[in-house]
């Protein structure tokens, strides 16, 4: 996996490392410096440019993805750390067909503008919904609380959530 | 931000993480959730040479019930201990700070042994494990020992850790009485606190108020001398030493504490 970084004169020989995981069903190796952040994998590595960066700091959440089903922030992932992981990114959720009902729930009840977070807030949303079929506004507030929108105002998003709810348990 | 190089060991069991903490010494660094580490790694001002993973020593990660206390691995999550129903038990003052760290995504990553071995004044659970008295246990290359809550914290970002040493469990009593309350006070439902409470029977220790968790001594021995809630709650602001920064003014932080005791000790009899 070729990512150019800027030249790091202080540093030796940089060290690299093997990994294996496994992608929205696919698995891959690759060969990576261990200080290869889980975001930049999956944007520049697999092109896979659904994962968002916007803080860059944890706050954000854009960047969020599964890792064994559980949403993480891959801004603050090394690479490393997902040798032998399953991973869930945003162009994991549609079949060739079909929307996922999350993805359908944001385009029904308005749940974006820019578009920007709505990834990681479907991810996110998905891990809630993955083990809590029925959840209350609350508590969908909750789980979407290391999410941030600059656009929505978040009603919608929340409203999204519940009409994916309430699809899933049809 | 990505950070400078480094070399990367992955732990697979204590013994080797030990191991490699001898042999790279100060230039190593634990990672555990990385979400302390990390961030200081892309900002570059952390710059370890050598980073040991011990996110996969399953042995560490762990609540257990042990009779007059309760066990606690250092590498469990954040997560693991908001939905313990041992913890909501026996420890409901844990199981609800645990899950008032960060959001979800960091609750999933972020370990009980990394917060408290990151020592931040900020941080919810060295407040907590000091108003549980608890006993941290670390491993070294001479061997375990087990270091009072109250004796961990040495200054910002300070601990009695040697570099070489790897905390390994907690130990906490079951407190004899069931009083608790947890105050956390934020500007949004993510941020670390400008100011917290945790108030455990007649212990009160404070979040933010100076350059370690503290103990609201003045407070508990107004308690113990038999005051009012209230009255002892204004003592809240005794002997700490909160800084300023964009949140608040020092001024702000102690009416928080006295504001925030007097509702902690509340709840806590409200439970009774
Ligand atoms: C955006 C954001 C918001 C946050 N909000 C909060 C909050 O509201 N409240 C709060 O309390 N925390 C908060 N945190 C911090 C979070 O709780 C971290 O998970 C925690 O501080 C560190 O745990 P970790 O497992 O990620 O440790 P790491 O980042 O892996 O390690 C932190 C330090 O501890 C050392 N270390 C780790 N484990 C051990 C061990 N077993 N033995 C010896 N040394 C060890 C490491 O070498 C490193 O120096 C927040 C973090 C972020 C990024
Ligand atoms: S880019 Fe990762 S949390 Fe904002
Ligand atoms: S839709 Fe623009 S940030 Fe959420």
């Amino acid at each position: 996996m070729t990512i150019v970084y800027d030249d790091e004169p202080d540093a030796d020989e940089i060290p690299v490392r093997r990994i294996r995981f496994t992608i929205n069903g696919a698995k891959k190796v690759a060969e990576v410096e261990p200080r290869l952040l889980l975001a930049h994998l999956i944007r520049q590595g697999l092109k896979l440019t659904g994962t968002h960066t916007g803080c860059d700091t944890t706050n954000c959440g854009a960047c969020t993805v599964l890792v064994d089903g559980k949403p993480v922030k891959s801004c603050t992932m090394l690479a490393v750390q997902v040798d032998g992981h399953e991973i869930t990114t945003v162009e994991g959720l549609a079949t060739a067909s079909e929307l996922h009902p999350l993805q359908e729930g944001f385009k029904e009840e308005h749940g974006l503008q820019c578009g920007f977070c709505t990834p990681g807030m479907m991810l996110a949303a998905k891990a809630l919904l993955d083990h809590n079929p029925d959840p209350t506004e609350e508590d969908v507030r909750w789980a979407l609380s290391g999410n941030l929108c600059r656009c929505t105002g978040y009603q919608n998003i929340v409203k999204s959530v519940l009409w994916a709810a309430e699809k899933l348990r049809s | 931000m990505i950070p400078a190089p480094f070399s990367y060991y992955r732990a697979l069991s204590v013994d080797e993480a030990l191991d490699l903490a001898a042999e790279h010494g100060e230039e190593a660094k634990f990672l555990a959730g990385g979400h302390s580490l990390l961030p200081l790694m892309k900002l570059r001002l952390a710059l370890p040479e050598v980073v040991i993973d011990i996110g996969r020593l399953a042995d560490l990660s762990h609540i257990r019930d042990a009779g007059d206390h309760i066990t606690l691995g250092a590498l469990t999550r954040h997560h693991d201990l908001e939905h313990s129903g041992l913890l909501a038990r026996e420890l409901p003052l844990l199981a609800c700070a645990a899950g008032q760290v960060g959001d979800p995504q960091i609750r999933h990553r972020g370990t009980i042994g990394g917060s408290l071995a990151h020592a931040d004044p900020a941080s919810d659970l060295p407040a907590v494990v000091l108003a549980l008295d608890a006993t941290l246990v670390a491993r070294g290359p001479s061997g375990t020992r087990e270091i009072a809550a109250a004796d961990f914290f040495g200054g910002l970002f300070e601990t009695a850790l040697e570099p070489d040493e790897l905390l390994t469990e907690i130990r906490v009593p079951k407190p004899a009485a069931p009083r608790w309350s947890f105050q956390k006070f934020t500007k949004r439902a993510i941020d670390w606190a400008i100011v917290g409470v945790a108030v455990q029977g007649d212990a009160v220790a404070l979040v933010n108020m100076g350059e370690t968790p503290l103990r609201a001594a003045a407070v508990e021995r107004a308690l113990a001398d038999g005051a009012a809630p209230r009255a002892a709650a204004a003592l809240a602001a005794e002997g700490t030493r909160a800084s300023a920064d964009i949140n608040a003014t020092r001024d702000y932080r102690e009416h928080l504490a006295r504001v925030l005791v007097a509702r902690g000790l509340q709840e806590a009899h409200a439970r009774a």
